[in-house]
């Protein structure tokens, strides 16, 4: 019986990891269809980052398009993206942050040291919202109208060029409709 | 004037070291292969003229630093005439360049020392041992040389004054944390080349584990102290109060100690019994590879920021492919030329064989987990679902019971013998153990502890308890069998087994009590103003401006009382560089065995009140006093008389 194959596993093993090194050094991050695209955002009822005893909820996101941002700070791809949001805050986007399975402490670090772009910040430590909006980790975001319906789904850290490219004009046809 | 050309001659240094690395991976492999003496005779002489030309090169490169040459990029974006003389020695690795160069120079460094000290080895062995050495120095020679080279020039018009070191590296921390996780790193690569040299002679008996043991065991005690250092300086350096943040950077260190660990285990096995041959090359080639696929993570950027990267891909691909070669090609031969027949000795479901077999598949398996949640971002990437990462709660929900069944193994293993334990013999000598591990471990914290009984507390003391006493219980049964002279006859490696698994019961105590018990407070002080955590009373009694050599620094005195008594007086500060214009927090530390205070300077609030985070920290210091006996433990098991037995018959008989 020839089981000489069974030592070719630990190759084939790091070629598939080659390969996924190899394309992650030259693919942009892209973004996800998302099944909430089109429907209502899920009610929620959360506390707020730097007060617990202040809820925010669904009611609190209608009336303006907002950018609801899920991030962490144990999350180093979120620390990438503050520069991009905190440009987003200052060209008058609402964005409300979910503080993703985290402590409030180590969030409001974070917010300290890397600068905080949220308007409304919501504190989700067990990860019910995020269950909700179905995100895989952090950071994702989501545009969502007036009328608290999703309509642009972003997986992944928004690139410097992703805020003039996609996230603005997006926010601006949400707004105008 | 001499000076004035050093980098010239250091890049010169590094051609000829680049130069004597290729023949040294060339000829000896060849004469190996063909069996010519002469050729193989080359790898020595090579080996130390590599080594000569690197240690030239980085002398060249840290006068440089000390003569703040600003003419050459790299001192000048790393470096500043107002720094310390001893912080800008050790910027020579505070970036990219540099410590790549620095771990050029540590694998010279270890292929010195592999042939200096490998004397009793077979001429062929020895020069295939040099020959995959020479090939990763090529390797990564060529990689300096072609991308990063730390001596390139701007002239003629070169800048004044440097940009200055990274402030969050200004710290002892940094002089020695990344050499000792570099030699740990480069070391792995001594076990890669013998593993690789027994495939090649096809002598894949227990003789390569017995030269390949003592190096992975020093390995991995330099990587034990490297890491244990690398989370000291989180703790104390980036003022959060953490030890351990599962990011890139850590994880990239973690995943070759896991795996190292698991192959030094595996290496006695094979040593002593013949068992897990395959296995054990497989681990050798694994940790090697993760020490690399470590290197390649923290110098690509591939992680942390795609931009960065994607400006200068060239590291990137150089090292991928550096990596591809490297692994792929191990991985390959193993495959070819690996004992396909099952090793002819077996050895019962319970035995120290199996327990070992097990504890290294959970070492493994905690290395995947660490491996995919580091990797995850990427995965996900290159799947085209965007860009994501995993935090704690992924790996902490993971690592807790992956770690628990660990150290209830950890305990069986010392307790059995190798190939068969019978099970009557194996209860009774843990018994006591076990019994004094839970009556402890569940009854301590009910009886001392201030705060409410928890089952985590519980269960983290249970476990190094039992880690502790199973270890120690050899030298306890010899002492009560034979007196005082029973323990002394146990080896130096027993005792160095004791002292490594006592260290990881120490870590693990250190780590359940921070966790569950540490409290911290956020507040805002003024001077006059106190506040009260953890029993301890911190009252802010000055704040003053300080000025240092390159920064300048708000400093508060905080007096630290306990019912009235004085413990300390404390002086966190806030420091602004002023040549990278950037702010940092200097944490304050009262260090103590049983609990450290630590204090932090946030911001300034309005009409002068500060924001501080004061912690208390229960035994934190257990965690990296875990690590250094760990370390320790590594060092003397590699001091035990048999590594020296053949070394002496040497001198004794000069051939």
């Amino acid at each position: 019986m020839n089981r000489r194959w069974l030592l070719f596993i630990p190759l084939a093993g790091f070629l598939v990891l080659a390969v996924m090194l190899w394309v992650g050094l030259g693919k942009d991050p892209s973004s996800r269809d998302s099944a909430l695209i089109d429907q209502p955002m899920p009610e929620f009822s959360l506390t707020a980052l730097d007060d617990p005893t202040v809820t925010i909820e669904r009611a609190d996101l209608l009336g303006h398009v907002t950018l609801v941002n899920v991030w962490g700070s144990w999350c180093p791809t979120c620390k990438d993206e503050m520069p991009q949001l905190l440009a987003l805050r200052k060209a008058g986007v609402r964005i409300l942050g979910v503080d993703y399975k985290d402590t409030r402490v180590d969030a409001r670090d974070f917010l300290n040291r890397f600068g905080n772009p949220f308007e409304l910040s919501a504190f989700d430590p067990d990860g019910t919202l995020g269950l909700d909006l179905g995100v895989y980790g952090a950071p994702e975001s989501f545009i969502v109208d007036a009328q608290g319906v999703v309509r642009y789904h972003h997986t992944g850290y928004i690139k410097p060029d992703d805020v003039k490219d996609t996230i603005l004009p997006e926010i601006q046809s949400w707004s105008s409709s | 004037m001499l000076i004035d050309v050093l980098p010239e001659y250091g890049v010169y240094a590094l051609i000829l070291a680049l130069a004597l690395s290729l023949l040294q991976a060339v000829v000896p492999l060849i004469g190996a292969w063909q069996r010519r003496p002469l050729w193989m005779a080359f790898a020595q002489p090579m080996a130390w003229g590599q080594c000569l030309f690197l240690s030239l090169a980085f002398v060249a490169l840290a006068l440089g630093f000390l003569f703040n040459d600003f003419s050459v990029d790299y001192i000048a974006n790393n470096s500043n005439s107002a720094l310390p003389w001893y912080y800008r020695l050790c910027a020579v690795w505070g970036s990219h360049e540099g410590s790549m160069l620095l771990w050029s120079l540590l694998l010279s460094l270890w292929g010195l020392l592999v042939s200096v000290f490998s004397r009793s080895l077979p001429r062929d062995m020895l020069a295939r041992v040099l020959g995959i050495l020479g090939i990763i120095s090529s390797g990564f020679l060529l990689f300096i040389l072609l991308t990063s080279n730390p001596f390139t020039r701007t002239l003629p018009a070169a800048p004044a004054e440097g940009a200055d070191l990274n402030p969050l590296l200004q710290d002892p921390g940094l002089i020695v944390h990344p050499p000792m996780l570099y030699m740990g790193y480069v070391g792995f690569s001594v076990a890669f080349a013998f593993a690789m040299a027994a495939l090649l002679g096809g002598r894949l008996d227990a003789a390569w584990t017995r030269w390949a043991r003592p190096w992975t065991t020093v390995a991995w005690a330099f990587l034990s102290l490297g890491i244990a250092l690398g989370s000291w300086w989180a703790y104390y350096e980036l003022g959060w109060g953490g030890w351990w943040f599962w990011d890139p950077v850590e994880n990239a260190s973690l995943m070759p100690w896991l795996v190292g660990t698991a192959l030094m285990h595996s290496l006695a096995a094979t040593e002593k019994r013949g068992t897990f041959k395959s296995w054990t090359v497989l681990l050798a080639i694994c940790t090697f590879s993760l020490s690399l696929l470590g290197t390649f993570l923290v110098r690509s950027g591939v992680l942390t920021s795609v931009h960065s990267f994607a400006s200068d891909p060239s590291r990137g691909i150089f090292i991928l492919a550096l990596l591809g070669l490297t692994v792929g090609g191990a991985l390959l031969v193993f495959a070819l030329r690996a004992p396909q027949v099952k090793s002819p000795v077996s050895f019962g479901w319970l035995s120290r064989d199996a327990f070992l077999l097990f504890n290294n598949i959970i070492l493994l398996v905690m290395a995947i987990t660490v491996l995919l949640g580091t990797l995850y971002p990427l995965i996900l990437s290159s799947l085209g679902l965007g860009s994501i990462s995993v935090g704690p709660p992924y790996f902490n929900a993971l690592f807790v019971p992956l770690a628990t069944v660990l150290c209830l193994f950890m305990g069986l293993g010392p307790l059995s013998r190798w190939k068969r334990m019978p099970k009557g013999e194996l209860i009774k000598r843990c018994a006591l153990g076990a019994l004094v591990a839970l009556v402890v471990g569940i009854g301590a914290p009910l009886m001392v502890g201030e705060r409410p009984w928890h089952v985590s507390v519980a269960l983290g003391l249970v476990l190094a308890l039992w880690v502790a006493m199973t270890s120690l219980r050899d030298v306890v049964a010899s002492a009560l069998r034979h007196g005082l002279k029973g323990p002394a006859r146990l080896s130096r490696s027993h005792y160095g087994m004791v002292l490594g698994h006592l260290g990881l019961a120490v870590s693990i105590v250190g780590i359940t009590l921070v966790s569950n018990y540490h409290v911290e407070r956020n507040v805002r002080l003024n001077v006059g103003q106190a506040v009260e955590v953890g029993g301890y009373r911190f009252k802010m009694t000055n704040l003053a401006d300080v000025p240092g050599p390159n920064y300048q620094a708000t400093r508060a005195t905080l007096q630290v009382t306990r019912d009235g008594a004085l413990i300390d007086l404390m002086h966190p500060e806030k420091r602004f560089y002023t040549a990278r214009r950037q702010a940092l927090t200097e944490t304050a530390l009262d260090a103590g065995l049983t609990r450290d205070l630590y204090v932090a300077l946030g911001e300034e609030l309005d009409n002068g009140d500060w924001a501080l985070r004061v912690q208390v920290k229960p035994f934190v210091r257990w965690i990296w006093l875990g690590g250094v006996l760990m370390a320790l433990g590594g060092g003397l098991a590699v001091w035990d008389k048999r590594y020296r037995r053949p070394i002496r018959r040497l001198g004794e008989k000069p051939s």
